[in-house]
């Protein structure tokens, strides 16, 4: 295969394409385009199930992550395992990136379906790339090229991807020599001739993009940080955090869009003293981490809305005998069965109250794959250090986001540890109004761990006088875990933004085009919604009108914070897909100006 | 709790068998602790909810560690607090609606897994504490308070159920014997993988069915429960099979198979082969 490539091809392709570059250029792109330079791009892969969509907007973002770009992609699966509509974008910039993306600059059509679908989206001066095995209807600035029968000529059916990446790269003037370093990296241990097979055809997207006569503008030269970077998965991220923080129990079921930590934690945690397992059901997961909990493990399960509704029971359970662990929930669009593979923030009231009786649930959200390692370490502290069940509360979008971050640091995270009881037997593991040492089975301090009502040392009762201190009691705890960070910036402007979760990236693009734009608008945030950090919580409750955007019908959110006292409007939005950040500023603006005209009435 | 605790209020009906079957945890508890000088705290009771579970509460001599959690999940409950500490003795106690009707998913995970750990399942064939409804084990055709016109499905067999999901250690024991009960809980625990004694215990208020199983010589009764004979090889499944098709209860160890390796002999097979690697090795996967 190689030598019949290099029979074809007399001329260094690399030159030949410089060539045909230049030219385009000088004939046809107006050089003012040039002088300001690209500081963003945003590309989407759209086609069926099994084509390769997800791998080819991963290697986009992780061949500029490398280069010292920054990136994040956004993933929607159908569910189904081959087939089905599918499409997932990666958005580069040379500063670091908050949202996916709104336009389309460039959309990859593997299909005529998918470049019907999507086609809509892309921006004025976007461009197609399709699969020229059909051929478009419409007149959109598109350049076709056979992707899978580049990649045989290169040499390896697999490099279809690269064959996109070359043209990619190619309509924003990317140097070749980021995706040739990215290959070497990758593919060396495989053989050179894989190498090759992947350069060629890197050359041949090049080839075909630079033969049409559209070009999207240079993307500025990368700015690449000053610090040590990780990109991964928000998932990922959650698994490693928790694992810092010494999980050492996980039992979990498989469901989208959660399965991806069970499988992490089988791959990775498994070693002495430390146990993995595949439930028989979420409500198995539950009792078996309430159980590991209780014999004295960091217990821990991740799942998904319909899991989350089977442990409901199990974390009520966790809440009366006090028990520490953390459930993941990975939100997708609900109820039942709902959007498996979709996003929302529509848990937020279950995460809370998932069980029936007086319970309020720690929950901590977190907003983007940096957090999301931060939350994994802060669920397992809080649940050490209030002796209870926490819900970590994140979403399909961030599940499956990579991103490039900042390296979390090991060295500096604090883990805490539960307080254990250490004294004879005849203890009373539940007394008093406070949270109190937890005595561990195997060693002196035997007390019954009871999910019904019960006295000082665990028995059952139904005395007036016990069900009064022990609700009391359990809800008191929640008292040491309101010191949580948050952040705040424009502190005096009386209106502000408060987003939560994986709605906050986007909010922020927002917020910032908005203060640019001259609106005096405030932001706070935090990853901690339930307890609210205290100083936050005043705050709120000082603003004239907190905006909270989010993914779900309800509001759920503003309805939770206006029964603090706080005046909070929702700008919702239940589509299964993340919020635009055009869509946003609108309704940010007009929430104001109503508020504005209000007030001067 | 050792003594009476004045705050506790729940009781066992007078006649119930769950008195015989604490007897027997109890007794098996005191000759574990002889025998193997384990202190009592390295035993977990995970209670079911039910009268039976209450045995928990009512264990009266040195005290086990205790979790009495929610319906029909001591066995995944169980399960974690197993793995979490595999040098635990772990004991559920249910009855026959917790373990076998909202709790029977929960069966066949154990069996397949071997879980290590002993269940006594107290099976009055009725809900006790829900005040006379229909159970799994309740015979077709009785009425009861949900089935005013009799029952009308057929009842299970809970020792035929376990020997087909692959029980590795199976007993049928009687409340009013607490030694010979003892014994077989004994056996159970100190039998490397998932055991189950399957006691039965009558309700006196809902289902009295003392004189079925015991027989009554003057009234001609025959008697349900007979003792497995001597001779018996527990370890064979087909001479399982055949004593539980036969009619009547048999008493005693009914199957036993010490060769499978418990899901504790498994895990640690696998641990000793995995090569671990710390968290820092495992963020630098995502370096670049």
């Amino acid at each position: 295969m190689v030598n019949i490539v290099a029979q074809q091809c007399p001329f260094c392709p690399i030159k030949l394409k410089l060539i045909i570059r230049l030219f385009n250029k000088l004939q046809r792109v107006p050089m003012g385009r040039y002088m300001s330079k690209r500081q963003d791009f945003v590309v989407r892969f759209a086609g069926e199930g099994g084509q390769g969509v997800v791998t080819a907007s991963e290697a986009l973002a992780r061949i500029a992550s490398e280069v010292g770009y920054h990136s994040l992609t956004f993933a929607t699966f159908p569910s189904q395992i081959m087939g089905g509509p599918t499409y997932t974008q990666a958005r580069i910039s040379t500063s670091p990136v908050l949202s996916p993306g709104d336009e389309l600059n460039v959309l990859v059509a593997l299909n005529e379906e998918a470049y019907e679908t999507h086609k809509g989206e892309v921006a004025a001066d976007g461009i197609i790339l399709y699969d020229s095995s059909f051929t478009p209807s419409g007149n959109e600035k598109a350049i076709g090229m056979p992707f899978d029968d580049l990649a045989k000529e290169a040499g390896d059916a697999r490099t279809a991807n690269m064959v996109m990446m070359g043209a990619l790269a190619s309509l924003v003037d990317m140097p070749v020599k980021y995706l040739q370093e990215f290959i070497e990296k990758r593919y060396l241990s495989r053989g050179q001739e894989i190498v090759d097979a992947n350069f060629r055809a890197i050359d041949f997207g090049i080839e075909k993009a630079s033969e049409s006569p559209f070009n999207l503008g240079e993307l500025d030269s990368p700015n690449p940080p000053d610090y040590k970077q990780s990109m991964m998965k928000g998932n990922d991220a959650i698994s490693l955090g928790a694992i810092r923080a010494g999980l050492n129990f996980y039992v979990g079921y498989p469901i989208s869009p959660a399965t991806t930590i069970l499988l992490y934690m089988e791959r990775n945690l498994v070693q002495e003293g430390k146990f993995v397992y595949q439930a028989s059901s979420e409500i198995e997961s539950i009792n078996a981490i309430l159980g590991g909990g209780y014999a004295g493990k960091k217990s821990m399960t991740a799942t998904a809305g319909p899991g989350f509704s089977l442990m409901s029971e199990g974390l009520g359970l966790a809440w009366m005998a006090e028990l520490p662990l953390v459930v993941v929930d990975v939100q997708r669009g609900g109820p039942a069965t709902g959007l498996p593979t979709k996003t929302e923030q529509s848990d937020l009231f279950s995460a809370i109250n998932p069980a029936h009786g007086d319970v309020s649930l720690p929950v901590i959200a977190p907003g983007n794959v940096e957090e999301c390692f931060t939350a994994g370490v802060m669920s397992l502290n809080w649940a050490e250090r209030y002796q209870g069940p926490v819900i970590l509360l994140t979403e399909m979008s961030l599940a499956e986001r990579v991103q490039n971050i900042k390296k979390p640091d090991l060295d500096t995270v604090n883990v805490e540890n539960r307080i254990v009881y250490e004294g004879n037997n005849g203890y009373l593991r539940y007394d008093g109004f406070e949270l109190s040492p937890m005595p561990i089975p195997g060693k002196p301090g035997s007390y019954i761990a009871n999910g019904s009502e019960h006295d000082s040392m665990g028995d059952t009762t139904h005395l007036p006088s016990r069900h009064i201190q022990m609700t009391e009691r359990r809800f008191s705890k929640l008292n040491l875990l309101k010191d949580g960070d948050f952040e705040e910036e424009n502190a005096n402007s009386s209106i502000v933004l408060m987003p939560w979760g994986g709605s906050k990236g986007s909010v922020r693009e927002a917020y910032n085009q908005l203060r640019d734009s001259g609106l005096d608008v405030g932001w706070l945030y935090t990853m901690y919604l339930n307890p609210l950090p205290e100083d936050l919580l005043i705050k709120l409750r000082s603003k004239d009108l907190v905006i909270v955007p989010e993914l779900n019908y309800q509001g759920q959110f503003s309805s939770i914070l206006r029964s603090y006292g706080v005046k909070a409007k929702s700008i919702t939005q239940y589509t299964g897909l993340p919020f635009k950040v055009v869509d946003l500023v609108s309704s940010i603006n007009d929430l104001v100006n109503q508020t504005n005209k209000a007030v001067i009435n | 709790m050792s003594k009476k605790n004045p705050e506790y209020d729940f009781a066992w009906c007078p006649g119930c068998g769950d008195f015989g079957v604490r007897r027997a945890v109890e007794f098996a508890l005191n000759d574990r602790i002889k025998e193997t000088e384990e202190i009592i705290e390295n035993t977990v009771v995970v209670a079911g909810i039910g009268c039976s579970g209450n045995l928990v509460h009512l264990l009266e001599d040195p005290q086990p560690f205790g979790l009495h959690g929610i319906h029909g999940r001591s066995l995944p409950i169980a399960f974690g607090v197993k793995m979490a500490n595999p040098d635990l003795n772990v004991l559920t106690v249910a009855g026959d609606g917790d373990f076998l009707s909202i709790g029977m998913e929960h069966i066949a995970p154990q069996a397949t897994r071997n879980l290590d750990i002993c269940s006594v399942v107290m099976d009055n064939g009725v809900y006790g504490l829900t005040k006379g409804q229909s159970s799994p084990t309740t015979d077709y055709g009785v009425k009861t308070t949900s089935t005013p016109y009799g029952k009308i499905e057929d009842k299970i067999h809970p020792l035929k159920y376990y020997l087909t999901i692959g029980a590795s250690f199976i007993a049928s024991g009687y409340s009013s014997k607490p030694r010979d009960l003892a014994k077989l809980i004994q056996a159970g625990m100190e039998h490397p993988g998932f055991a189950v004694v399957h006691v039965q215990s009558p309700c006196t208020t809902y289902n009295d069915t003392y004189e079925i199983l015991k027989g009554n010589a003057k009234k001609g009764v025959p008697g349900l429960m007979y003792d497995i004979p001597e001779e018996y090889d527990r370890t064979d499944r087909l001479a399982a099979e055949e004593l539980i098709n036969s009619p009547g209860i048999p008493v005693g160890i009914i199957y036993e198979d010490k060769t499978r390796p418990s899901l504790t002999a498994e895990t640690n097979r696998i641990t000793e082969s995995v090569k671990s690697r710390d968290v820092a090795q495992l963020l630098s996967d995502y370096d670049f």
